[in-house]
């Protein structure tokens, strides 16, 4: 019994080690080689910070900081990099990012990773 | 005793070489990685030192007082910094807003405006002190709202002119009277102006429309005349490509009676022929253009590009209207900034943490330096030129 009930407990770790790890490698970039992601960190500081600031305090586009982004989902996030906003002037990032790529962004925006 | 007099030798010393040169050939780079500007000379093309702690300075410019010792940067922090480049040091700075866009100082020098994103508006200040003077409020729609404030440059007369990008006007600002300022409004000019520019003389006032097609013009000479719109077509019935960086207009290139202006999400220079104020012809460009400026004699343009093209530069023939050289500086080039006669140009590249500076005859590269992050380049020339 005890033997089942740890052989259990296990498994739930292993689950739980297996998610950690997957959502870890999604937050950590995943597929994206470590030279694209400095890239692209250069990227979101100095070109997106040309109007949303160097350090995401807002500019021309507004503020991206976590503070600012709580209640916006992840996906979201990454729809407006790729996509852009209709009407406003955030460009579509889609020719210049992958969705992959902006998914990473928005996780470095949410987590304030951005300095 | 003879301890203390050795002291004031040598403070007298250092103060006479400090001070032993003049400024006309000097100038300051924004290093926007650290919040630091750089002070350079453009006769050795050498550094002259560094100046920290001048906050957010992406999108930071600068203007000068009149006897080209002081730089007025404008930091996007709200900062407002005033730095004696002959001592590398700071004497005044102030954070005078939540979040700004560049600045202008006026007619007589006493004066240094700041146009501002958060709160949108305007605030002026006494150019020696730093001590506010003026404070205008970007209200529109009745006053509920204010506007981000676009384009501002200093106009003859103690005049400010500058735009509002979310309420599509453009303010003359009369500050010939501290204690009363005077504004003049000038309504439905085009939606979202982006930049603006004042034409030499300081007669004609441009802002570029982010929000629509064409420019709006207001001749200052003229006011009454009221805000015409300029190049209504150039861009009708094409698909416009995602701008990634907008362009800027502060660099005003006029060659002749012929100006040049990037085209907002094409690939184009477009050709202004400014008695008539009709398109005179476009230029096809490698990439969507920055900055499109003119060498002083207006013999050449040079035209640098928002991303992915942002490692490129061109250069037009301003006869021809053909782009006769290409240059690769490497990645992110920002800015340009020609030495006053034109004989040299300095080109910051960003990503490389470098600045060069290349010949205009031969295209050659001359010299390069290490900057952190570079953007913006400023030589104190710009300290006796209107609308700069």
């Amino acid at each position: 019994m005890t033997a089942l009930i740890w052989s259990a407990l296990y498994r739930i770790e292993l689950v739980f080690m297996v998610s950690f790890i997957l959502s870890a490698s999604v937050y950590a970039g995943g597929a994206i080689t470590a030279g694209r992601q400095q890239e692209l960190r250069n990227l979101l500081i100095q070109d997106c910070g040309s109007c949303h600031g160097l350090k995401m305090k807002g500019g021309l586009g507004p503020a991206l900081l976590p503070s600012a982004l709580r209640n916006k989902p992840a996906e979201m996030i990454k729809a407006t990099i790729l996509d852009g906003r209709p009407g406003t002037a955030m460009p579509a990032w889609r020719n210049l990012i992958s969705p992959t790529e902006a998914q990473w962004l928005a996780s470095l925006l949410l987590q304030g990773e951005t300095q | 005793m003879n301890g203390l007099r050795y002291c004031f030798l040598a403070l007298f010393l250092f103060q006479v070489t400090a001070h032993s040169r003049g400024t006309g050939d000097m100038g300051v780079l924004i290093e926007r990685g650290s919040g630091s500007v750089q002070i350079i000379e453009t006769s050795g093309n050498t550094s002259l030192g560094r100046v920290e702690g001048l906050g957010d300075l992406s999108h930071a410019s600068v203007v000068y007082s009149r006897d080209e010792r002081f730089a007025y940067v404008f930091g996007r922090d709200g900062g407002l910094t005033k730095v004696d480049i002959l001592n590398a040091e700071i004497t005044a700075r102030t954070l005078q807003s939540g979040n700004s866009i560049g600045g202008a100082i006026s007619q007589d020098g006493r004066l240094v405006a700041v146009s501002n994103y958060k709160p949108g508006g305007v605030k002026v200040f006494n150019a020696d002190t730093l001590e506010l003077v003026a404070d205008v409020p970007a209200s529109f729609n009745g006053g509920d709202l204010r506007s981000k404030v676009i384009g501002l440059v200093d106009a003859p007369d103690q005049k400010f002119v500058f735009a509002l990008w979310d309420a599509g006007e453009i303010w003359v600002l009369d500050m010939a009277d501290w204690a009363q300022p005077k504004i003049e409004k000038y309504r439905n000019i085009g939606r979202n102006p982006y930049d603006a520019l004042i034409t030499p003389d300081g007669r004609y006032y441009i802002a570029g429309l982010f929000g629509e097609d064409g420019m709006a013009l207001l001749d200052l000479w003229n006011p009454s005349a009221g805000v015409k719109r300029i190049l209504p077509d150039y861009g009708k019935g094409e698909q416009k490509l995602p701008v990634y960086k907008m362009p800027h207009l502060e660099g005003w290139a006029v060659a002749g009676d012929l100006a040049f202006v990037p085209a907002v999400g094409h690939h184009e220079v477009l050709v202004i022929n400014m008695r008539t104020w009709q398109e005179a012809g476009r230029i096809k460009v490698h990439g969507q253009p920055i900055f499109v400026m003119a060498r002083p004699d207006g013999r050449q343009v040079w035209v640098n590009f928002a991303l992915p093209d942002n490692d490129t530069i061109q250069i037009i023939d301003t006869q021809s209207l053909s782009i006769v050289k290409q240059l690769k500086p490497g990645k992110g080039v920002l800015h340009m900034e020609f030495e006053p006669r034109g004989e040299e140009v300095w080109l910051s590249v960003r990503d490389e943490d470098r600045v060069e500076v290349y010949d205009t005859q031969t295209f050659k590269r001359k010299a390069f330096m290490p900057a952190t992050k570079p953007s913006g380049i400023f030589f104190t020339a710009r300290a006796h030129r209107i609308g700069l």
